[in-house]
């Protein structure tokens, strides 16, 4: 790790958080008869970085989905800024999305737009009245603050795992969101370009002063990222408290993420 | 038993493409438009089609006309040859052949594109980043299947014509405007008309099924692979289905 990555991981700071900008109750999710949430309860404060670990299939996924509108819930809460994202109608739920980024764990690039199309894209159907030179500057901003200035041109097919990660995170954060929702941002890359990518959250994070929550599954990025993390077992929260917390809980299912 | 549960998972897939086409006139064709989209996928659907169809229409003339020569010859009705080739290209075979052809490059296409975009989440994405995909990928892929299918149909029986005015002169000497006046004279809007219409209803099953199946793509290539094989096959044999129908319903109105 670079002697500025590590510093920047240091210096993240623990610190009580502001008011609640995600709040979810009772929240039930099922497909077919696969029971995926049921009665799931989270609460995520403002600048606060949560992390969601649990096994694959267990609905980290889905929760997330469903916090963006992706999923319909079967029932319960979801309240972003105070709307309940299941009630909102699509014109509400637009309105509500240009707050919450949402980084894919595909990266989910449009593949046949090179990578400023990429980030004009969410500009361009969101803020349709901004000129040319207006969103050259946010695509440029965007580009800068993931390191990547020159792919501008390049298409998605031409860049390496972890540059497509920094792209797609450019473009998460070119409609400056005020929640951002990350779906295994480390999963397939190499240990060092996921600290990379860590580190760049983490930085991101202090700019834009945003809130998150991370699925992942990477202990190094749960350790490094994470303010509070929430173990998601059988559909419910099965545990939450900061990392430290749960890394020495003694108990059998919290130990088994913890084992290396 | 086996029948059974095919029946049940043929009604279900209906139903589901029943209601992905009624999702289509309830929300992909409300403002705001996706106008830029539209016309990019007219220029990718017609414009860049009209090489293979026109080069598939002009050897399907071409030969038409050297298989029905010896027939005619054997009658005595050689001189026949022009009206015979114009009616078969105008009326059925120019605007089933121009949709097959069709079926195959856009329908597959479409199913295989956006069945990739699915399972990468790209559908997804375009959602979050406040695009309605029904707007955006479904509802400018079918308008321009439906516009575009009729316009490379004309184009087709065209230089189909001109592929069979080729083929008479093969083995004699005809001018190339007694062969259209010949040809035309033996046409009536009645011919022409529902031959056009039909296609308007060939290219929407083309995108509507492209579409479709694309959306509903299941997780990974091989997924992507089956959209856009079950796409071609589905829309190839509506076509057919859709011909039928139209050649029923223009008796009924006695235009034949």
């Amino acid at each position: 790790m670079t002697t500025a990555a590590k510093s920047e991981l240091n210096s993240k700071d623990n610190v009580a958080k502001g008011g609640p900008v995600i709040v979810i109750e009772h929240l039930f999710k099922r497909f077919g008869k696969n029971v995926v949430l049921k009665d799931f309860n989270l609460t995520v404060h403002e600048e606060e970085n949560v992390v969601v670990m649990g096994k694959s299939g267990a609905g980290k996924s889905v929760l997330i989905k469903c916090i963006i509108g992706l999923l319909k819930p079967d029932s319960g809460k979801i309240l972003v800024f105070g709307d309940n994202v299941p009630d909102l109608d699509p014109d509400e739920l637009d309105k509500v999305r240009t707050k919450i980024g949402f980084l894919f764990q595909a990266n989910a690039l449009y593949d046949s737009m090179t990578v400023r199309e990429n980030l004009e894209f969410p500009l361009r159907r969101h803020w349709i009245d901004l000129t040319q030179r207006q969103v050259d500057e946010m695509v440029s901003e965007a580009l800068d603050n993931v390191g990547l200035k020159n792919t501008v041109d390049m298409m998605p097919a031409e860049l390496s795992g972890g540059m497509l990660k920094r792209v797609a995170l450019a473009r998460t954060l070119i409609l400056k969101p005020e929640i951002i929702l990350y779906d295994e941002p480390t999963t397939g890359l190499d240990p060092v370009t996921s600290r990379e990518i860590d580190s760049l959250i983490l930085k991101l994070q202090k700019k834009y002063h945003t809130s998150s929550i991370v699925i992942s599954h990477d202990m190094n990025c749960v350790k490094n990222i994470a303010d509070r993390v929430i173990l998601l077992l059988d559909g419910i929260c099965y545990a939450n408290g900061t990392y430290d917390e749960l890394e020495h809980s003694t108990d059998e299912k919290i130990k088994q993420f913890f084992e290396q | 038993m086996a029948i059974i549960e095919d029946t049940q998972d043929f009604l279900d897939e209906t139903g589901s493409m029943a209601k992905f086409t009624g999702h289509f006139f309830s929300h992909g064709l409300r403002p705001r438009f996706e106008v830029k989209e539209l016309f990019a996928q007219c220029y990718t659907i017609g414009y860049k089609s009209f090489p293979l169809i026109g080069l598939t229409g002009f050897i399907m003339g071409l030969v038409l006309t050297m298989q029905l020569r010896p027939s005619l010859v054997s009658y005595g009705v050689q001189s026949e040859l022009p009206v015979m080739v114009g009616i078969a290209i105008v009326r059925e075979i120019g605007p089933v052949i121009t949709a097959l052809i069709f079926a195959g490059k856009i329908g597959s296409s479409i199913g295989a594109e956006l069945g990739s975009m699915k399972v990468t989440e790209q559908i997804d994405a375009m959602e979050v980043s406040g695009t309605n995909p029904y707007k955006y990928l479904v509802a400018t892929r079918v308008l321009a299947t439906t516009l575009m299918l009729p316009i490379l149909t004309i184009l087709g029986d065209a230089v189909s014509l001109l592929g069979a005015y080729i083929g008479v002169n093969l083995s004699s000497t005809t001018s190339l405007h007694f062969f259209f006046t010949q040809v035309f004279q033996s046409l009536s809007f009645s011919d022409i008309l529902p031959a056009i219409i039909k296609t308007f209803f060939f290219g929407f099953a083309v995108g509507i099924i492209g579409c479709y199946k694309g959306f509903n793509s299941s997780k990974g290539t091989q997924g992507v692979g089956i959209s856009a094989n079950s796409a071609v096959v589905l829309s190839s044999v509506l076509i057919f289905i859709i011909d039928l129908l139209a050649v029923q319903f223009t008796n009924l109105l006695g235009l034949n």
